[in-house]
């Protein structure tokens, strides 16, 4: 059996859970641990969380979350963000994360996925890849959240990770990431026909539908999803941010943007049932 | 601390997560200690043997810390052990992995490595999916498995798998992109699976109680 995993990512800012739009202009929508749990009991696949602003500022934050998380939740956890080191992903690794996922430091130092997969093994590194389409209809990797230019083609980083050892890529398009207008499918088919490692489609997911598209074809291993879950889990819950740095006027209006349909994990894996793609209901 | 407690011995050899394997534990009640020390596992009421990464240096690390014979002596001894992914790996006899050697040989058969290609197609490894498992030979009544149902999913994260040469010991098989493969062996007193129980959710989560419930751990 060929199953796809529906994997919900937590951006997270200091103590909240935040989303942005091209992975910018973040939004605080709540406490990443309420979420995380609700997600859990609705049947993800997995749990991405990754520190959105540990690069610009050199840091990292997250460990209290994760281990905090990883008592009560029994599903494969990835952490990413401003992970520079060996020494940093053991860290993660020993308070609770199953996974990590490099993006900066594997540009800058691409020896860096190698010896982390020769240490941990390939699937416990998972590269991210940030691309966005310049207007001669090439794309190029970006780093600290589609902030930073690198000149680096996405199609040769991508075969370059799959040979250093990486288990798995995330390629995300800023483009469409936080607007609803779907996946980027000409994009992340080419990375997925490329490599020999399961490729994650993340990116502009705004309804069900973008999500059949991107993994119908059968090729694509999994789709991370954020902005369609959060503001279904505002519908769903009352807000509980952490701290009133927020936006909680909207928050409590239980608004989403108009582009997107908020939709639960379990309204997504039967809409995929009903397509033939086969995932854990 | 309660002398009479049954001590189960999380094997602690410098590789992968054991965090959550540490966490299931404690959900379920057993009292779980993570060590890499020889005297620990030779004195331990039962052994868990998880791991993630290469077979070659997890097979160095076991020897180089001593535990690959103390391993043996408990096993042969009767000890009941668990193993989990690479840690099921180990108790076989060898990896067909370049260079890669012998393994515990607990278990008679090898470690092979999921086909790039099958034809004309190519096969996305490693495996990383919550997939089913199905019975094969044995009923899952009196195993870990009891609350389980066939074809229930569990996660899976593994380039290799085992094929041992007894398909007696074979508890349960699945099928990954048309392959289909060994995922968990029951022989005796050793029960190991290629998924991650600790990250299967609570059916996950039902093994370990219930691995620890016909060991009498509890």
């Amino acid at each position: 059996m060929k199953t796809i995993r529906i994997i919900p990512r937590l951006d997270i800012k200091g103590p909240n859970l935040v989303k942005g739009i091209h992975l910018e202009g973040l939004r605080v929508l709540g406490k990443p641990s309420d979420f995380a749990k609700y997600y859990y009991e609705q049947g993800a696949d997995e749990l991405m969380f990754m520190d959105v602003v540990a690069s610009l500022y050199e840091r990292n934050s997250l460990h209290d979350i994760i281990s905090e998380t990883a008592k009560s939740i029994f599903i494969p956890i990835t952490v990413g963000g401003g992970l520079r080191s060996i020494s940093d992903i053991k860290e993660v690794l020993r308070v609770g994360a199953d996974k990590v996922c490099l993006n900066t430091a594997a540009i800058k130092n691409p020896q860096l996925i190698r010896d982390a997969s020769r240490m941990f093994g390939s699937s416990t590194i998972v590269v991210a890849i940030e691309a966005i389409r310049e207007s001669n209809g090439t794309y190029l990797a970006y780093t600290d959240n589609g902030r930073e230019y690198t000149g680096v083609d996405v199609f040769q980083w991508a075969q370059q990770i799959d040979e250093l050892g990486a288990g798995e890529i995330v390629i995300t398009s800023v483009d469409r990431e936080g607007t609803g207008q779907g996946y980027d499918l000409e994009l992340i088919s080419r990375i997925t026909n490329l490599v020999g490692i399961p490729v994650i489609a993340h990116g502009g997911a705004g309804k069900q539908a973008h999500v059949v598209d991107a993994l119908k074809g059968g090729n694509i291993s999994s789709a991370m999803i954020s902005s369609l879950f959060h503001y279904h889990f505002i519908k769903e819950n009352e807000s509980r941010a952490s701290s009133l740095e927020g936006n909680v006027e909207f928050l409590n209006q239980k608004r989403s943007f108009h582009t997107f349909e908020p939709c639960s994990i379990e309204d997504v894996k039967g809409t995929l049932k009903s397509n033939q793609i086969d995932c854990r209901l | 601390m309660d002398i009479n407690f049954k001590k189960v011995v999380i094997i602690d050899y410098h590789l992968g997560n054991l965090y959550s394997v540490k966490q299931a534990c404690d959900t379920v009640g057993i009292y779980a200690e993570i060590s890499s020390n020889r005297e620990d596992i030779l004195n331990a009421d039962a052994l868990i043997l998880p791991g993630v990464g290469a077979f070659i240096e997890a097979m160095n690390n076991l020897k180089n810390f001593g535990l690959d014979t103390a391993i043996q002596t408990k096993v042969n001894g009767g000890t009941p052990i668990f193993g989990i992914c690479l840690g099921q790996q180990l108790l076989f006899t060898e990896s067909e992995e370049f260079g890669a050697g012998k393994g515990l040989d607990l278990i008679s058969g090898v470690i092979k490595r999921f086909p790039e290609s099958i034809e004309d197609r190519k096969v996305k490894v490693p495996h990383i999916a919550w997939n089913t498992i199905f019975k094969f030979n044995q009923e899952w009544n009196n195993t870990a498995l009891k609350d389980l149902n066939n074809n229930d999913f569990m996660y899976f994260i593994h380039s290799y798998y085992v094929k041992p040469n007894d398909d007696a010991c074979i508890l349960t098989l699945t099928n990954y992109d048309g392959i289909e493969f060994c995922s968990a062996i029951l022989s005796n007193n050793i029960f190991a699976t290629q998924f991650h129980p600790e990250k299967s959710a609570d059916k996950g989560i039902s093994i370990y109680k219930n691995w620890a419930l016909i060991n009498n751990l509890l």
